[in-house]
């Protein structure tokens, strides 16, 4: 038995949104190494992307991730067993250029041995007031299929629709600013089909036995996010990003983040802190009172009150600046984060306290990327 | 004639007002002032490819999505 990975649409429509909607974006292909590694979990793989325009007006994108996962969650270990799987996804996109306004559409396909998924996207973009403002509406409909390793016939459905504005603003020749509005619906099958609620079960010898998590058949998230960008007195320019989130299951969330970006020669240094911080869900119990306790039930982590802190550090090394053959130039990328989630209401039943008095569980996580890039 | 119907005469002409005000703003900063909001250290997303990725994994680890510049995606991985 293991614990599903779900597929999750790395949509080309935010890797197609320039900061000027009036310009397409560079021609550029990047080729990165992705390695997650903590709690237990270890995925890598590589990720492959490919810009290129066709004309004045037409740009087409291409993707290819993948993601190899050897887990041990704490999940896995405590309710099921070690195991390995492999994720598959492409997306392929394109952008129509016309006076000052974008027109982007994407279909992106992932694939795993238990969840399948498709998402449909198309967004427009136009700038305004002197190419001062560019305001973006994107639409998304996702289609997600929900399988069960050794159950050949399990088969769930799962409908996700996204509704986002998003609006930049040069405010200052130093200063440029983002608002970003996304509500999300969820229909169908949300919960995992492996994962189990915890009870108090007086006959059991632990103090506690495991039932099927059951979540609701519907969700509706908002989110709203704002940033700024700001180009200092010499040449380097830090960040800063706020994020409130809220949704019908009782998550409520804020996530703050400030970076820093400096250039030298060749050279370029970047650092950023993130902040968050959630509630959780109210049908999220770390223990229930009893079998079927409630109408809803869960115990994903995820759904857990945390607060995670994160560090990042990057640096890029820019070379054949001069181009070469068909190239314009070229970077290599080293980014590593360095993640912290400490779960408020999500115990560590690894240990052999008594019920009630286990310790809560923490996760470090650390997340490299390595990525070349060059544009043609 | 009541207030409401005076209301959906009036919120048409506002709404017309306002755009045509819109289209006389004139952007107080020049596009030849733009030299350093066009330097890569400024741009949102420098590698799309990249923040594709970390976005991804703060959804996997966190219950929040969403909001942050991309129409990301949903899912509850482990």
């Amino acid at each position: 038995m293991k614990l599903r990975r779900s597929g999750l649409a790395l949509f080309l429509l935010a890797m197609s949104q320039s900061i000027w909607a009036g310009v397409l974006p560079d021609d550029r292909a990047d080729l990165l190494y992705h390695r997650y590694e903590g709690g237990g979990v270890e995925i890598d793989g590589p990720s492959i992307l490919i810009r290129k325009k066709v004309g004045a007006s037409l740009s087409f994108v291409g993707n290819y991730y993948v993601d190899m996962v050897s887990s041990a969650s704490i999940d896995v270990v405590t309710t099921a067993s070690p195991y390995s799987e492999e994720r598959k996804q492409w997306s392929l996109g394109m952008d129509y250029l016309r006076g000052n306004t974008t027109i982007s559409t994407s279909y992106t396909s992932s694939v795993e041995s238990d969840f399948d998924a498709t998402t449909y996207s198309i967004a427009i973009s136009q700038d305004m007031f002197g190419d001062m403002t560019t305001l973006t509406l994107s639409y998304a409909l996702g289609d997600d299929v929900v399988g069960k390793v050794g159950e050949p016939t399990f088969e769930r459905d799962n409908t996700r629709q996204h509704y986002g504005i998003g609006l930049t603003q040069i405010l200052t020749r130093n200063l440029i600013t983002t608002l970003n509005v996304e509500t999300i619906t969820d229909e169908g099958f949300l919960n995992n089909p492996y994962r189990s609620v915890r009870f108090v079960d007086p006959v059991s010898a632990t103090g506690y036995s495991y039932e099927p998590e059951l979540y609701p058949s519907t969700r509706t998230t908002n989110a709203i996010g704002i940033g700024a960008r700001y180009y200092l007195p010499y040449r380097a320019a830090i960040h800063g990003d706020y994020r409130f989130f809220t949704d019908t299951w009782g998550i409520d969330s804020h996530t703050v983040s400030i970076g820093y970006v400096h250039p030298w020669g060749d050279w370029t240094f970047k650092a950023k802190y993130r902040w968050h911080d959630q509630t959780g869900a109210h049908f999220y119990r770390d223990i229930f009172s009893r079998s079927e306790a409630t109408n809803f039930r869960g115990r994903d982590k995820e759904l857990s009150p945390l607060t995670s802190n994160t560090f990042e550090f990057g640096v890029s090394y820019a070379f054949l600046k001069k181009g070469w053959n068909f190239i314009d130039k070229g970077s290599v990328n080293l980014i590593v984060n360095l993640m912290q989630v400490d779960y408020d209401e999500f115990s560590d039943l690894r240990t052999s306290a008594v019920l009630g008095e286990e310790p809560l569980y923490s996760l470090n996580a650390n997340i490299i990327q390595f990525f070349v890039s060059f544009w043609y | 004639m009541n207030i409401s119907r005076i209301g959906q005469m009036i919120l048409p002409l506002l709404l017309l007002g306002g755009l045509s005000a819109c289209g006389s703003i004139e952007p107080w900063v020049k596009p030849y002032e733009r030299d350093r909001l066009a330097d890569p250290i400024m741009f949102l997303d420098a590698d799309p490819i990249s923040t594709a990725y970390i976005q991804h994994v703060f959804e996997a680890r966190e219950g929040a999505r969403g909001g942050e510049g991309a129409v990301g995606g949903g899912c509850g991985c482990n």
